[in-house]
């Protein structure tokens, strides 16, 4: 089901919580809605259900304008962050509940919860009452009662707020198989990049109730609108320059600020991964000590101090990092390959520089 | 949940995490307790039952089967089934707008509600008196009309009816706001009507303190003397409810039936505290299940990719 928001706007006495959104969503995609906290991303999803109203603009579904549609005929499954299962009834009354509303027949309700638990690996527990269940599995019932009644759109509010990481990671991966199956049109609201990144189709980031972009996950990593974004997803390196005789400068670090006055300040942002480290002193511009190597899953952080105690974060893989023979507090030569020129924080960002150092050898071809 | 049943829960908790060294003063102070229960409380009511059955068990009856002790005991229920209803309608009412929306005057209303509890039943009852009496300001506009309020039944309805006011939705206000409006919103999506959702999901998570609230109510409201006492008239056999009874017997120095009516308002407080307490018990299970959801099962596998097809 194609669900369109045109200008929506929406305000808490005189705080604009949602500040004129328009984005499409289309029939059976994965949309992650990503932001910080109070960046307005619960209030959008609110107002898909009909949970709120929109102060201003038009919500459409397939079309129709809905803003006036109660939330009870929108066919919406809606999963609340608390879950908010229903306390005093069973796994199966509560997946049954959408269905006995919608007088279903007795019959086809045994059949379709049934159907449900085994889908969702519940079976065993129809009988015992939510205190009863683990997170997991409270959140999977809560997903299958929202299923129930087959609804057009899945809305999910934090779904993977609630459980440990571990079990975190499972879900999300279930997430994205269970959509791919069942192919409803899903959108999830989460706070944490990562998990946006890894489950979605697309990505729409809001920062204070206004969406900065929207994306593939891809499209958001390489190619952020603005600083916020560039910051919010992955990890940014911010300088903040001074520029004199044409080229900002900070510490060693020189970035060429051709036609800029002097003494105006500019601000450089660059990715880990567009730093390159060499143990070899000689190979690069900048020295620099390898104060901190992180261990994340697959990859390397490493924090770099350089001569003049700038602080850089880069990025490689193990093997590159056994390959170069490094270790904390060792020696080394860096460069940054590209680095883009931020303005202020929301307003657009300039394109990516290649630095035009000259081609150095790598390793493979010194040998 | 009601906040002593909640603080019961807490010093269970805490019990023997105390300092044991505070031997003497803890002896000292639990002394004291038991003794100022014992002359004020446990006393005052053995003497209730002493005094009734002084006469021996036929008096005692004989005492009980008055005719305007009957009528009495008749007026009291028929009071209590018409205002017990009523503020239970109303405090859910109150609780649920209270806790589950945001309005302008949300704080003063909750002041009105207090209302009864801070101001003198007498005075409660003069205030209708002047309102409703016959040198009031509506007495003879509704006595033209065939309405009479003062000295009747109805009068006394209404008095029952402003004391008892608050203590449903005292009772259910923390528990409506503790429980939030997930569970509701959850159910509207599902397509449920506000009838639907009050019914099957809202009321049965409030439900212990509904009944918690509803039986506080009842008991005052068969208790309840000052208010009752100005509007009623003291009529024998037609506005005279127990409570009423009671005091009208004993100043008729008729201390055997006086006293024999007095242990039936006692039992029927002996009878409160029993349920309230067992309701309370009810609600610390309840906790000590959602307690256990801490320390519920660990996750099962999830399910395969060929499972679920």
């Amino acid at each position: 089901m194609s669900i369109e928001l045109r200008h929506v706007s929406k305000r808490f006495g005189s705080t604009a919580a949602v500040n004129d959104v328009s984005f499409t969503v289309q029939d059976g995609e994965l949309v992650a809605l990503l932001g910080p906290s109070g960046g307005g991303k619960t209030t959008v999803l609110r107002m898909i259900a009909g949970l709120e109203r929109p102060t201003d603009g038009d919500l459409l579904v397939r079309g129709e304008r809905v803003n006036d549609v109660p939330v009870q005929q929108r066919n919406i499954g809606f999963v609340f962050q608390s879950y908010a299962l229903f306390k005093n009834m069973t796994v199966f009354k509560n997946i049954a509940f959408g269905l006995k509303v919608k007088q279903w027949k007795r019959r086809d309700i045994k059949a379709r919860v049934t159907e449900l638990l085994a889908l969702f690996g519940l079976e065993g527990l129809e009988n015992r009452y939510p205190h009863q269940l683990s997170g997991g599995q409270r959140q999977r019932v809560a997903i299958a009662r929202a299923l129930a009644p087959k609804p057009s759109v899945l809305l999910l509010d934090e779904p993977f707020g609630a459980v440990d990481a571990k079990i975190r990671q499972e879900l999300r991966e279930w997430l994205v198989r269970l959509h791919h199956d069942l192919n409803v049109t899903t959108l999830f609201v989460t706070h944490d990049q990562e998990e946006a990144m890894e489950v979605s189709n697309r990505i729409v980031i809001f920062s204070r109730g206004n969406l900065e972009q929207i994306g593939t996950p891809r499209e958001v990593y390489e190619s952020p609108v603005n600083e916020f974004v560039a910051r919010f997803i992955g990890v940014m390196n911010v300088l903040e320059c001074e520029v004199w005789g044409g080229t900002a400068t900070l510490g060693e670090l020189e970035f060429p600020a051709p036609g800029i006055p002097d003494g105006q300040r500019m601000r450089i942002g660059f990715r880990p991964y567009a730093v390159q480290i060499s143990p070899d002193l000689a190979q690069y511009r900048h020295l620099a000590t390898l104060r901190h190597t992180f261990f994340l899953v697959g990859v390397l952080r490493l924090e770099l101090e350089s001569e003049s105690g700038l602080v850089i974060r880069a990025r490689m893989t193990k093997e590159e990092y056994a390959q170069l023979g490094l270790a904390d507090d060792c020696r080394v030569s860096f460069q940054i390959r590209n680095y883009r020129v931020l303005a202020t924080e929301s307003a657009a960002l300039g394109p990516e520089q290649h630095v035009p150092y000259p081609e150095v050898p790598s390793i493979g071809e010194n040998i | 949940m009601s906040g002593a049943a909640k603080s019961r829960l807490l010093a269970q908790r805490t019990r023997g995490h105390g300092p044991e060294e505070g031997g003497l003063a803890r002896r000292f102070l639990i002394g004291a307790a038991v003794l100022f229960l014992t002359v004020f409380l446990v006393l005052p009511l053995v003497n209730v039952f002493w005094q009734a059955l002084a006469k021996g068990g036929r008096a005692y009856l004989a005492a009980l089967a008055e005719p305007d002790t009957i009528a009495a005991a008749k007026l009291t229920l028929l009071v209590a089934a018409i205002a017990v209803p009523l503020n239970t309608v109303f405090g859910v009412a109150a609780a649920w707008a209270i806790a589950k929306f945001q309005f302008r005057g949300k704080a003063f209303l909750i002041t009105l509600i207090d209302l009864p509890f801070a101001i003198s039943p007498v005075v409660a009852g003069l205030i209708y008196l002047v309102l409703f009496g016959m040198q009031g300001y509506l007495g003879p506009w509704l006595d033209a009309h065939g309405i009479r309020i003062v000295f009747n039944v109805s009068g006394i309805v209404l008095a029952t009816v402003f004391v008892t006011f608050p203590f449903v939705a005292r009772e259910l206000i923390p528990v409506m706001q503790a429980t939030g409006t997930d569970q509701e919103q959850a159910a509207l999506t599902l397509g449920a009507s506000g009838w639907r959702t009050f019914w099957q999901v809202t009321l049965p998570s409030v439900k212990w303190g509904l009944l918690y609230g509803v039986i506080l109510c009842n008991a005052r409201a068969m208790g309840e003397f000052g208010a009752v006492s100005v509007l009623s008239g003291h009529i024998a056999g037609e506005t005279d409810t127990l409570p009423l009874r009671v005091d009208k017997l004993y100043h008729e120095f008729n201390a055997t039936s006086a006293f024999a009516v007095a242990s039936l308002l006692a039992v029927i407080a002996l009878l409160t505290l029993f349920v309230k307490t067992y309701l309370e018990w009810q609600q610390q299970r309840a906790f000590a299940r959602a307690e256990q959801a801490g320390s519920a099962p660990a996750d099962n596998e999830l399910p395969t990719r060929d499972d679920w097809l």
